[in-house]
């Protein structure tokens, strides 16, 4: 399924609902364009709900670990709510695992920020 | 799945599109071989790595260019070949995307994704003078073995 991107606000944080692939082509250029969007907003603290991700490709990790720097680079935050075991396998084994904050508990997602 | 060996190839577009296209056929291809679930998503995803490196690193996206796959089913394993019409690349110069430095890179990461989730895994120079990816799975069931003297190319598991 190609990747949909929808935000909401939830206090100071901004919940990024993603669901589908994240993969070369679309679905990686929209991650980027909902990201860049989002911080051209003034919106820095960002928190990416992976939950109905199913999939994601080394362009989409790619696309994850621009992101993170972007909004770093920025004075931000971004994290990560809610991996697929897919999602959180690949993290793991190519150590990005311990360079995001992850949650599994949305409310802990956002009151850290 | 009758006995002998198999052989299917495809010659893909240098575009986007190819991966998926690439991706969904090597996944029937290893249903009905006999892969389980796990295995077929770790074919799939390993033959999704090998097209999208030969279309921006070898064939530089570029449209004229031609990404060609094969795959071969013996009686002990699922091999794949990707060939690109560009220069070819060594492995040894891939940077290790496990490495401090490397970490926070945004690209470096397929290579490193075919080695974790094929058995065998190799680069070789191919026909068109281009780098020709080959990585292999063992068909489930069979009997474990490194993979030489096997029939058509015997890739080498990566350093």
């Amino acid at each position: 399924m190609a990747l949909q991107a929808t935000y909401r606000d939830a206090g100071p944080v901004t919940v990024v609902d993603l669901s589908g692939r994240i993969t070369l082509g679309d679905g990686s250029a929209l991650l980027r364009k909902t990201i860049r969007g989002l911080l051209q907003d003034e919106r820095k603290k960002i928190l990416l709900n992976l939950a109905d991700v199913d999939y994601i490709d080394s362009s989409g990790i790619g696309e994850l670990v621009s992101g993170f720097t972007a909004v770093k680079n920025q004075g931000g935050e971004l994290k990560l709510l809610q991996l697929t075991k897919k999602v959180r396998d690949l993290l793991q084994i190519t150590k990005l695992y311990t360079v995001f904050d992850i949650y599994t508990d949305e409310n802990a997602a956002i009151r850290s920020f | 799945m009758t006995a002998g060996a198999k052989h299917l190839e495809i010659t893909l577009e240098t575009q986007v599109e190819s991966v998926n296209l690439a991706e969904e056929m090597c996944l029937r291809v290893a249903e009905a071989a006999g892969f389980g679930e796990d295995d077929c998503y770790r074919i799939g995803m390993s033959v999704r790595e090998g097209v999208i490196n030969e279309f921006h690193y070898g064939n530089q996206e570029r449209p004229e260019k031609k990404i060609y796959l094969a795959l071969d089913i013996t009686s002990e394993k699922l091999i794949i070949h990707v060939l690109d019409e560009g220069t070819g690349f060594m492995l040894a110069d891939v940077p290790d995307p496990l490495a401090e430095e490397n970490l926070l890179s945004t690209s470096g990461r397929g290579i490193f994704l075919m080695r974790a989730f094929m058995d065998e895994f190799d680069v070789i120079t191919g026909r068109t003078g281009g780098a020709e990816i080959v990585m292999s799975k063992k068909l489930p069931g069979g009997d474990s073995t490194n993979g030489r003297g096997g029939e058509g190319t015997a890739p080498k598991r990566g350093a």
